[in-house]
């Protein structure tokens, strides 16, 4: 694998290696080159490279060379490639689900061999806790979180009135979304549509939550596809366009849902919160943004990108990636981030700097994600965690098209994922 | 030295360019991937072992193999035949003397110049529900509107139909080439006979343009197994495997799945597929066509 990725890596190596010769690097200054995705629109990558440039102007021995590196399977393929090519690459960010290949690849170092001091450590415990949860395994913690998010529904109020429902009350649990969805539906629009490409499962890790089940252990060892509660989550999903009729059959392309709610096709979209600036620039009409209905609990799985240090650096370059990653997850940083983005704030304080509070007053919506993140909980993420997801989405997918029942595509994933993670247990 | 020495040396020094480069990025890596096809996928922690055919026995028996094979013939039955009869029919249209004909071959042309994953966003929209174009069509028509590439019955056939409109306009490029150099005095003669338009076609022209249509042929099979750009657009070889192609597949093998090994098992099998194909169009079809 690693030949292989040397092989892609070969001529973006070459010419990074010509910029850094080119850059020259002083002898006392400390170099670091960061690796980040970018999985929204918008003009993001300038937003990364000011708040770089701010954090050089603050350490002047630190010089550090940002890499924009596509969505984020690019990123994981691009950094792992540039490192074993040898070329310097000292921390990036990264999925927060690639936690389990990193560590198998053996890329990564915990942050608690990094941190020293005392106040370092408090640091690592003022991020939310559930953001924590895909970054920690092995009872360490490998990822620290920066551009993060949940699903959030978001509902158009103009139906809502239309259809003779209270535009206030987005519904707030199963039932009531199954019937609000079928009072919505008309022979022009649906009421309901949850998309079913591009990342099913986790569309599914927050019925799965509302259902009081979670889809994986705290280890990534361990899958629980086909416990009762989560084929019944399945069937539910399936329930919404089959027996209530509120949701086209078959797969809801991710890609295409936002202009599908925005031209008025469906009442109700779950969808990333990163799509709230987006939608807010787009609507012609009043939305709202709700938490996701529960059904035994509220829940929405969490998602989104973490900073990763790379084990194969010196105690130099980690010292200052810690203070990198230290800068720019800090309050002020991450309340200019998450306004720019859509993405939340990664700690409670962030939500206490005047930007971010002032933001959330002038427009509520910004706000859902962080009030649902107590009833978030971790992305599906395991070991050889690229097949064990695509099991389960093409589980989903048949169950959803009819090509088999729920907890016959549930049981059937399940066991090839227990055949998968056997030799890690 | 000797003269026969000296030319040899020669030989070797003009070869060589194009030999390095054709040793470093095709048989160098070819190689490599056979070889990486005999080990486990190595990690840190579990160093690659040798695995002999085990990774060929794990194709054999891996049910979504199976699947993406089928899907991959069919993607070959269902885009390369009426790719080719379209170019051909395009191609004899607009070799005639009608009006404005210039225009006529642009727009034929004009799919071929679009990049593959622009396309693929636009037929995205033809095909979403509700929204796309297709259904808003068949709305005005009073005809129920219908989930094109949510349902593994009709997601497929929609990538081949958005396959066949790209590629056939520059397959006509070659078929229109080849018509302008068809001595027309056979044509004449054939007239003088009192052969029909379409006894000249099938007995003069089809024949005269068999060359074209092997390398056209041959161009076409090559493209349908190399062709996945518009399954990131469009499916990602969902729902549930219904799309997915051989080359998608390696590629999510291998990074996505981060298994190497199995990627370039899977790489081997359709290398040998493809020369297979190759093999077989030149042994067979070669001594059927009439080369002048």
């Amino acid at each position: 694998m690693f030949a292989e990725m040397k092989r892609v890596a070969f001529g973006a190596a070459c010419v990074s290696a010509l910029v850094g010769g080119m850059v020259g690097v002083a002898e006392a200054k400390t170099a670091l080159t960061l690796y980040y995705p970018i999985a929204v629109g918008g003009p993001l990558t300038q937003v990364v490279d000011g708040m770089v440039a701010d954090f050089e102007t603050a350490n002047p021995d630190i010089d550090v060379t940002a890499i924009y590196a596509g969505n984020y399977n690019d990123a994981r393929v691009k950094a792992l490639a540039a490192l074993t090519a040898g070329e310097p690459a000292q921390l990036s960010v990264m999925f927060s689900i690639d936690t389990y290949d990193l560590i198998e690849q053996d890329a990564i170092v915990p942050f608690d061999d990094v941190v020293k001091t005392d106040e370092d450590k408090a640091w690592l415990d003022s991020f939310y806790p559930a953001l924590m949860e895909n970054g920690r395994t092995l009872g360490k913690t490998w990822g620290v979180p920066f551009q993060r998010s949940t699903i959030v529904m978001y509902y158009n109020k103009d139906l809502f009135k239309a259809a003779g429902l209270d535009p206030n009350h987005p519904p707030t649990s199963w039932d009531e979304l199954a019937e609000m969805g079928k009072t919505l539906t008309t022979g022009d629009h649906y009421g309901i549509m949850i998309p079913s490409t591009g990342y099913p499962y986790w569309m599914f890790g927050a019925l799965a939550k509302q259902n009081g089940e979670t889809l994986m252990d705290g280890d990534g060892k361990v899958t629980y596809f086909d416990k009762p509660a989560v084929v019944e989550a399945l069937r539910y999903w399936r329930d919404l366009s089959v027996k209530y009729g509120a949701m086209p059959e078959g797969t809801i392309e991710w890609g295409t849902l936002r202009q599908n709610f925005l031209e008025g096709k469906t009442a109700m979209m779950w969808h990333s919160t990163g799509n709230l600036t987006a939608v807010k620039k787009d609507a012609t009409f009043d939305f709202g943004v709700a938490m996701l209905p529960g059904n035994k609990m509220a829940g929405s799985p969490t998602g989104g990108g973490n900073f990763y240090i790379f084990k194969k650096s010196t105690d130099e370059e980690k010292a200052a990636s810690l203070k990198l990653i230290q800068f720019m997850t800090a309050p002020e940083r991450s309340a200019q981030w998450s306004i720019a983005t859509g993405y939340m704030g990664v700690s409670p304080a962030s939500y206490e700097t005047k930007a971010l509070t002032d933001y959330v007053a002038e427009f509520p919506p910004a706000a859902v994600a962080r009030d649902q993140l107590k009833y978030a909980t971790a992305e599906l993420s395991t070991y050889q965690t690229g097949r064990v997801r695509k099991l389960l989405d093409d589980a989903i997918q048949s169950a959803l098209t009819g090509a088999a029942t729920p907890e016959e595509a549930l049981k059937g994933a399940q066991s090839q994922a227990e055949a998968l993670l056997k030799p890690y247990l | 030295m000797s003269p026969d020495r000296r030319s040899w040396i020669h030989a070797w020094l003009l070869l060589m360019p194009a030999a390095i480069v054709l040793i470093g990025f095709t048989y160098y890596p070819a190689v490599g991937t056979v070889v990486e096809s005999l080990w486990t996928n190595g990690t840190v922690i579990r160093p690659s072992k040798f695995a002999g055919w085990d990774n060929y026995a794990q194709v054999l028996g891996d049910p979504v193999f199976r699947k993406v094979f089928r899907n991959t013939v069919l993607f070959a039955l269902g885009t390369v035949p009426p790719a080719i009869t379209l170019a051909l029919l395009m191609a004899l249209w607009v070799n005639g003397g009608l009006a404005g004909r210039a225009l006529v071959r642009l727009a034929y042309f004009t799919p071929t110049i679009l990049p593959m994953i622009a396309v693929a966003n636009i037929w995205l929209f033809f095909y979403t529900p509700g929204i796309g174009l297709l259904d808003q069509i068949g709305h005005g028509l009073g005809v129920e509107g219908h989930n094109w590439l949510g349902d593994a019955d009709t997601a497929l056939a929609c990538i081949m139909v958005m396959t066949v409109w790209k590629e056939a306009g520059f397959f006509m490029i070659f078929y229109l080439a080849a018509l302008q150099t068809l001595p027309p005095d056979l044509i004449e003669a054939a007239r003088l006979e009192g052969a029909g338009r379409w006894t000249i076609f099938r007995r003069i022209t089809f024949p005269l343009l068999m060359p074209t249509t092997l390398f056209v042929l041959i161009n076409a099979l090559l493209n349908s197994f190399k062709l996945v750009d518009p399954l990131f657009v469009l499916t990602k070889g969902g729902p549930d495997n219904a799309t997915n192609l051989l080359l998608y597949y390696i590629y999510e093998t291998g990074f996505s799945f981060f298994d190497g090994a199995y990627a370039a098992t899977l790489t081997v099998v359709l290398l040998t597929l493809l020369a297979g194909i190759a093999l077989t169009q030149f042994a067979v079809l070669d001594r059927r066509i009439h080369y002048r």
